[in-house]
């Protein structure tokens, strides 16, 4: 059971993100949705290549040699830098949107539909 | 701009951020870290410097275009560094162990490390590095010049 | 020599050069166009030259990094370690029409983009763009995949925003921003459920180790619908008409190409990764109903649409249905060798072939809808009208385009779809009957939007088409015309291929782990 708290956890944070991302109106916050998502999905990357009682993979005054396995990490770093480039985006659309419509609220901001 | 006591903090730490967030690319190939990491780390010390003083202030300061020229020049060091390894392949790692720049062969096992390892590696995380804190500064300096003209309105 | 590193070329130029752009454009902005042009062409040189390498010889691999381009397993492993570029008929299908479409959007944005500022950062989001396109096509690691899945969004979504003095790109822009983060960490979530399962990240070894249990199918479940939230197939297609409409003109076209990038990912994995395994009869009738449904909605749609690009982007969905159903139905019959021999390999063919007729076609209908909107500023069909007697060239390509897409001959629209219609009939006559008449409806729908735009008297000012776009338009004809007259040539010597190696997932492993 302990060993499955990770699993629990991230796919509580993807349902959280994704609850958010249904049923909030405020584009802020659909951008913590998606990046609840995404946290959850980094930490389903970490948790696949945990061994219990082992050291982060790197040798440089390491204090023992079992080490947890490096490719999720790595993994999780392309996809950490991704989702800064995605939310740094997202952001400045969402600067943009309050220029213009003067709101944040999604159901406000649908000119397009008219 | 902020309050002096916030002035007087941001110029303490901010040399000290500068030169972790630089420690941490200079190292990217032994330590925890790299690239990204030392540049995410200079650029938020560009964010608390644009806290503390405003954007109009640190605008006299930094130019953006300068800032992108500067992203440009990361980004085509790190992709010339992969073509420079064309001769094998592209991204072939043509410095390691070969006795010159970063050529030292690299130690197996718990060790203390060496800086001069690892071939291309830290080429790239220099490259890398620039590239970050460029482009991340720029999009802080942006957001920053975004919100102020939402204020003015 | 060059031969050796054509893939890892293909994806690596587009990037240099994107870099270097704003450093050119400091110099001059006729120079930076040129240099765009140029390695846009130099581009599609090295594919095509890779293509026939590919036709000839069979699958290409590079690995990247490695003491040889071809070694893919170094002595000592039994998996791959490094990323691969694998490239297959399919993948060099895929990138002919992406380095087609993106050249001949740099040419279109010559003109197109004059007067724009910050048309430095648009040349490097579009080579950046096309980049990303080409590595998703070529590469052979689900990771990778997902890494140029996230680079084509970030720049097709800085495109789509690029015009930040309307609220109405921005409002697009975070729109299809959310449905591509969305959809690309559904995509990672699968690749994190099959890494942790089966240890690997190549899609060679990834499909040898397959064994389709619960959780397999969970994965298959998250790239199905993360893809085909891309692709823009009907359930997940609301961020279409808005980024279509709302991006650039040269940019919708490569947007379209965008698109279709995920729509190979989509077939990639269902053929390659789970083709082995599973009994894709149940898949194959879901991509069909995901076809059927994109077909019919987006032409209902698209027939009640009162701005120009917003109707062409829900036939853009209407189209992307024949695709799904044509590949669909060949999916569907895989593991049954009589029926994929008579008809579906067939239909498989008809649906690739719809792949790059409907980039040709659609590319040119946004360009017409991008210089009637340079020549008028209007978005509304409602207030066009008699554009015909100034713009005669657009009007010309526009019937052709229409033409095209309604699938009349002798344009390549027809000949895509007479093969789907053909092969469809004996996997499910019903199919076929929609898909036709689905076609009856598109071509009512864009006979409205040539009455009302071009015919009639003339009603507001119109500036001339600058050369640059009618060229742009000029090559998208021609190739829409030679395809149409001769299909069968191209059927016969790209289009097979693809199909082709999209059967032969065994092929594809064998290439990396060399017949195990």
């Amino acid at each position: 059971m302990i060993d499955n708290l990770p699993f629990i956890a991230c796919a509580i944070l993807v349902i959280l993100g994704l609850y958010t991302l249904t049923f909030k109106r405020n584009l802020i916050k659909i951008v913590i949705g998606l990046n609840l998502v995404e946290s959850g999905v980094n930490l389903f990357l970490i948790t696949l290549g945990y061994k219990s009682n082992a050291v982060a993979p790197i040798y440089t005054m390491a204090a023992k040699e079992e080490m947890v396995l490096p490719t999720p990490q790595a993994l999780t770093l392309t996809s950490i830098v991704i989702g800064l480039a995605t939310t740094a985006l997202i952001l400045s659309f969402t600067i943009l949107i309050y220029k213009h419509y003067k709101t944040i609220d999604a159901s406000k901001v649908r000119r397009l539909r008219e | 701009m902020m309050s002096k006591i916030v002035r007087t903090i941001t110029n303490i730490l901010y040399s000290s951020i500068l030169i972790f967030g630089f420690y941490i690319i200079m190292h990217g190939h032994l330590t925890p870290g790299g690239g990204f990491q030392g540049g995410a780390v200079v650029a938020s010390g560009i964010a608390l410097v644009l806290i503390a003083y405003g954007y109009d202030t640190v605008k006299s300061w930094m130019k953006k275009s300068n800032l992108s020229v500067l992203e440009s020049i990361g980004a085509l060091g790190f992709i010339g560094i992969a073509f420079l390894g064309i001769g094998t392949t592209f991204f072939y790692n043509f410095l390691a162990n070969s006795g010159g720049l970063f050529g030292d062969p690299t130690v197996i096992g718990i060790n203390p490390g060496n800086l001069d390892t690892s071939g291309v590696l830290p080429l790239m995380n220099w490259a890398v590095g620039l590239k970050v804190l460029a482009g991340l500064g720029s999009v802080v300096l942006l957001m920053a010049y975004g919100i102020r003209k939402g204020d003015e309105e | 020599m060059i031969n050796e590193h054509l893939p890892a070329l293909i994806i690596g130029i587009p990037l240099l050069a994107a870099f270097a752009t704003p450093l050119i454009s400091k110099i001059n902005d006729k120079l930076r166009n040129i240099f765009v042009i140029g390695i846009l062409g130099a581009t599609l040189c090295l594919v095509i030259s890779l293509a026939f390498n590919v036709f000839n010889n069979g699958i290409f691999v590079y690995v990247m990094g490695a003491k040889s381009p071809g070694l893919t397993l170094p002595s000592g492993y039994k998996m791959p370690v490094r990323i691969i570029l694998e490239v297959d008929g399919m993948s060099i299908f895929m990138a002919i029409i992406t380095s087609i479409v993106s050249l001949l959007g740099a040419i279109y944005s010559w003109a197109f983009m004059h007067k724009e500022t910050g048309k430095d950062k648009y040349y490097t989001l579009l080579l950046i763009l096309a980049a990303g396109m080409f590595g998703m096509e070529f590469t052979g690691d689900m990771f990778n995949f997902f890494v140029f899945l996230e680079i084509t969004s970030i720049a097709a979504c800085g495109l789509v925003g690029f015009r930040i003095n309307r609220g109405e790109s921005s409002e697009a822009a975070f729109k299809t921003m959310v449905m591509y983060t969305l959809g690309a960490l559904f995509v990672l979530f699968a690749i994190g459920i099959l890494y942790g399962e089966y240890d690997a990240l190549n899609i060679a070894t990834l499909a040898s180790r397959i064994r389709y249990t619960m959780l397999d199918k969970i994965a298959l479940g998250l790239l199905v619908t993360g893809l085909a939230m891309k692709a823009g197939a009907v359930p997940m297609h609301m961020w279409v008409p808005d980024a279509y409409a709302e991006a650039p003109a040269p940019i919708t076209m490569i947007l379209v190409a965008n698109s279709q990038a995920s729509l190979y990912g989509l077939f990639r994995v269902c053929f390659t990764l789970y083709g082995l395994t599973i009994s894709t009869y149940t898949l194959g009738w879901i991509i069909i109903i995901l076809g059927v449904l994109s077909m019919f909605i987006g032409v209902t749609m698209a027939l009640i649409q009162k701005k120009i690009k917003r109707l062409m982007a829900y036939h853009a969905i209407s189209q992307t249905g024949y695709m799904l159903l044509g590949v669909g139905v060949g999916l569907a019959v895989l593991s049954d060798a009589n029926a994929l021999n008579t008809y579906g390999l067939k239909a498989m063919e008809g649906g690739i072939f719809h792949i790059m007729n409907h980039a040709m076609y659609k590319g040119l209908l946004f360009l017409t809808a991008g210089a009637v909107i340079y020549a008028t500023g209007k978005r509304n069909l409602n207030e066009l009208g008699g554009l015909a007697h100034k713009m005669k060239f657009t009007a010309i390509f526009f019937i052709i385009g229409a033409a095209a897409i309604a699938g009349l001959p002798p344009f390549n629209g027809f000949a895509s779809k007479l093969i789907i219609y053909e092969s469809v009939y004996k996997f499910n006559p019903m199919l076929s009957v929609i898909a036709m008449l689905v076609s009856i409806l598109t071509l009512a729908s864009f006979v409205k939007v040539f009455q009302s735009a071009f015919l009639g008297p003339e009603i507001i000012e119109v500036k001339k088409e600058p050369k640059s776009m009618i060229f742009a338009m000029l090559c998208l004809s021609v190739i829409i015309i030679a395809f149409g007259l001769f299909p069968d040539i191209v059927v016969d010597k790209i289009v097979a291929p693809a199909a082709n190696a999209l059967v032969n997932s065994m092929q594809y492993i064998a290439a990396i782990l060399g017949g195990a």
